[in-house]
């Protein structure tokens, strides 16, 4: 409920605005204003915010000062006391994190005869999947080709993407999601079973397929019951906090930890897939985040104390519209979907200052303009924020379009209040995606050989950017590419004598570099407990 | 304090900032929460909670993630609840009312108490989508179910110990690869892509320079 007579003012300009402002078509930025924008307003580009990393496979590159201290950060073990002669799990292929991508790697490593182990710190499904809220890309309808979309989402990502990673995201996108409707996933369909779809920021044609507003939890509880029908075993509650090695330098295993009696177990493996997913949860420049609890980077530790290289860490998403009031929801993802649909964001004075859908980057930058150079935000208790106007979107569609199409954005606001289809909401940036990750080539192996990525973990797909329903495809994509090509390479793997040596020397290099810190990791769960 | 409330976690007494979730309240009475939590934004059913205001019989159900601490609010968490979930096989699956017979048999024991919608987190309308399930109509199963975060509140609350969430989860798969229509395009898009249409075009463009590709790009054409 809106209670501050700011917030109800500007409110009454916002309600006058509203029909010339729903017919209004703003202009796309130009190339260059675009630029522009990104150098002066995005939080990737203050200098202040990032350092150096002094070791390791990307030493002289930079991170986030948050990132940087867990990468070159303490082991959660002393070496010397882990017995690696007696592990307790044996498989063909380890899976750390059940998400989307693990569940689809772990099902696709089944297909092909693999004895397969999930194990994740929460439970399987607690992932950034579950999250996803608007929708998954893909080239499948007559007007549009997979080639259309390699345009969009390389230029959407600032031409820095890996084109063989593109290449396979575009054109597997189609049989992923016939994957998922075989699987039994729902879709948002017509009577004759042409899909719905719908804009992105940034799509030159309507291909956002969606199951509501959804979409992720629709696709990732269909795949944690199909990972529960094979009888894939999913060990919970369980992290990995280091990549075990061999004798020859390639992945084969992890030393695993339970998160409730901080028991440690060793699993030794063929081939290890790294699918952990995102960092919302660092916070990075004291951005909330619309990430899940888990979402602290452990994937990008493992592998890089491991030996393997990192690209783009330094690219971090800002979703547009996050949350900004009531307080409880601060940093709640508001799903793309809602612009999609066509509500726009306007301004204190009830003026739409942009076209609804810009890329991501640019959007989030513009509201920030729009907030700290401009003037023209609302106060919100906890900062500022711009209205995103949603009752347009029955303006435009027609009444009963925001419970049939968005109902979880109806039910959130609902609780605290806010009538959705009468009333604006406030939205600020809030951190939700982690554009970079580890390097892979196209059949998801990162530069150690047999340890695998797949999903939000993974750099270099997006490039800089990454385009709305472009992870939902990504992690369904490479999580079964990752699963195709372990299931082929693990009958050829001969696993050596275990080690940890490398958790040695990279505590010797961190000596070597002058890095002293009480900080250990990875770090697996945000620490939100009040000290007294 | 003047904008704190007394809330009793587990029974035990604490005072917190009236504006906080229950979830919240938790990490400021101290909790570092690993079971119990998980998106912290309504989709996952990790924060399952029971509470009972004192001084009311009603024993009420929330998410903890999404719901604000009241005055005298008695809190007892479920991280986990033993749901059954049967095993089967999507691709062989029976499609009639005969294999909710065959797996979850108990959903005909339903005494209509109505407890299991009463406690949905998600104020769901349960056991009417058990009706539907009872009936073989999983179209309508599916729909009435659609918002189920699988919290198992439901379930807790069932006499005849009906696992309500998984019910569901057969019916919306069984909808989704069998009872929505075929999607023609679709099927012709992923034939088209292992038949080669579209890789002479690809191949051009990986080829093309960054230069080559901006232009393309910033003269695309949009879709209205």
């Amino acid at each position: 409920m809106y209670t501050s007579e700011e917030m109800l003012q500007s409110i009454k300009k916002v309600e006058a605005n509203r029909a010339a402002n729903a017919a209004y078509e703003p202009d796309r930025m130009t190339a260059e204003q675009k630029e522009e924008i990104l150098a002066t307003y995005h939080p990737d580009h203050i200098e202040s915010e990032f350092e150096e990393l002094k070791i390791g496979p990307n030493k002289g590159e930079k991170v986030p000062h948050e990132l940087a201290a867990l990468l070159q950060a303490n082991s959660r073990i002393d070496p010397a006391k882990i017995d690696l002669e007696n592990p307790k799990y044996d498989v063909d292929v380890l899976v750390i994190g059940g998400g989307g991508a693990g569940s689809s790697a772990a099902i696709e490593a089944h297909n092909g005869g693999a004895n397969v182990m999930i194990v994740t710190k929460l439970r399987i499904g607690d992932a950034n999947t579950m999250m996803a809220e608007g929708g998954i890309q893909a080239a499948d309808k007559p007007n549009d080709s997979p080639a259309i979309h390699y345009i969009d989402a390389y230029g959407g990502g600032h031409f820095a993407a890996k084109h063989e990673l593109v290449e396979k995201l575009v054109c597997e996108a189609p049989d992923a999601i016939k994957w998922l409707n075989e699987l039994g996933v729902e879709f948002d369909k017509m009577p004759d079973g042409t899909m719905v779809t719908t804009h992105g920021g940034g799509t030159s044609r309507k291909r956002m397929h969606a199951c509501k507003d959804y979409s992720g939890a629709e696709i990732m509880r269909t795949l944690r019951d199909e990972v529960l029908n094979r009888q894939i075993p999913v060990v919970d509650f369980t992290a990995a906090i280091e990549i075990i090695l061999d004798d020859g330098g390639k992945a084969a295993g992890a030393v695993l930890m339970n998160m409730e009696t901080h028991e440690l177990m060793v699993a030794r493996a063929k081939t290890v897939v790294i699918a952990t997913g995102g960092a919302g949860r660092l916070h990075y420049q004291g951005f909330p985040t619309s990430n899940h609890y888990g979402a602290t980077a452990d994937g990008l530790v493992l592998a890089y104390r491991a030996g393997a290289k990192l690209l783009y860490a330094d690219s971090l998403q800002y979703h547009p519209t996050g949350a900004a009031f009531p307080e409880q929801i601060f940093g709640a993802l508001v799903t793309e979907k809602v612009r999609s649909l066509g509500a726009k964001l306007v301004n204190c004075e009830g003026e739409v200052f942009m076209h609804p859908l810009e890329t991501r980057d640019v959007c989030a930058s513009s509201i920030i303009r729009e907030c700290k150079a401009r003037g023209k935000g609302i106060s919100t208790g906890d900062g500022l924020g711009v209205w995103l106007d949603t009752p347009m979107i029955e303006l435009k569609n027609g009444e009963g379009t925001i419970e049939k199409r968005i109902p979880a954005m109806l039910r959130m606001f609902m609780e605290y209040g806010i009538d959705i289809r009468k009333e604006p909401i406030l939205v600020y940036p809030t951190l939700h995606y982690q554009n970079g990750g580890i390097d892979i080539t196209s059949d998801g192996m990162s530069g150690i050989e047999n340890l695998y990525v797949a999903g939000e973990a993974v750099g270099g797909i997006h490039g800089r950017n990454r385009l709305m329903g472009n992870s939902l495809l990504d992690v369904i994509v490479f999580g079964r590419n990752a699963g195709r090509s372990v299931a082929a390479k693990f009958g050829s793997v001969t696993v050596g004598k275990l080690t940890l040596d490398h958790v040695n020397k990279f505590a010797e290099e961190m000596k070597g570099a002058g890095i002293e810190t009480d900080k250990v990791s990875p770090q697996l769960l945000p620490d939100y407990a009040r000290k007294a | 304090m003047e904008n704190n409330v007394n809330i009793y976690l587990f029974g035990k007494l604490y005072s917190v900032p009236s504006s906080l979730t229950i979830m919240k309240a938790m990490e400021y009475a101290g909790y570092q929460l690993v079971r119990g939590c998980g998106c912290r934004n309504g989709f996952c059913g990790a924060c399952a909670t029971i509470y009972r205001i004192a001084g009311d019989p009603e024993l009420k159900t929330c998410l903890a993630c999404q719901t604000q601490v009241q005055e005298n609010m008695y809190i007892a968490t479920l991280p986990f609840f033993p749901l059954v979930k049967q095993i089967y096989d999507i691709n062989t699956v029976s499609t009639t009312q005969a294999v909710m017979m065959q797996l979850y048999p108990e959903i005909y024991s339903c005494v209509g108490c109505n407890a299991c919608t009463k406690a949905c987190t998600q104020k769901l309308n349960v056991m009417q989508y058990i009706a539907f399930a009872q009936r073989g109509e999983f179209d309508k199963c599916a729909d009435e179910s659609f918002d189920c975060v699988m919290c198992g509140v439901c379930s807790s609350r069932c006499p005849a110990g009906i696992s309500h969430p998984q019910v569901a989860m057969l019916a919306r798969r069984i909808n989704g690869k069998y009872l929505q229509p075929k999607t023609e395009h679709l099927e012709n898009r992923v034939k088209e892509i292992h038949n080669g249409d579209f890789k002479e075009f690809l191949d051009t463009l990986m080829a093309e320079s960054n230069d080559q590709l901006k232009e393309r790009y910033n003269n695309r054409d949009i879709e209205k």
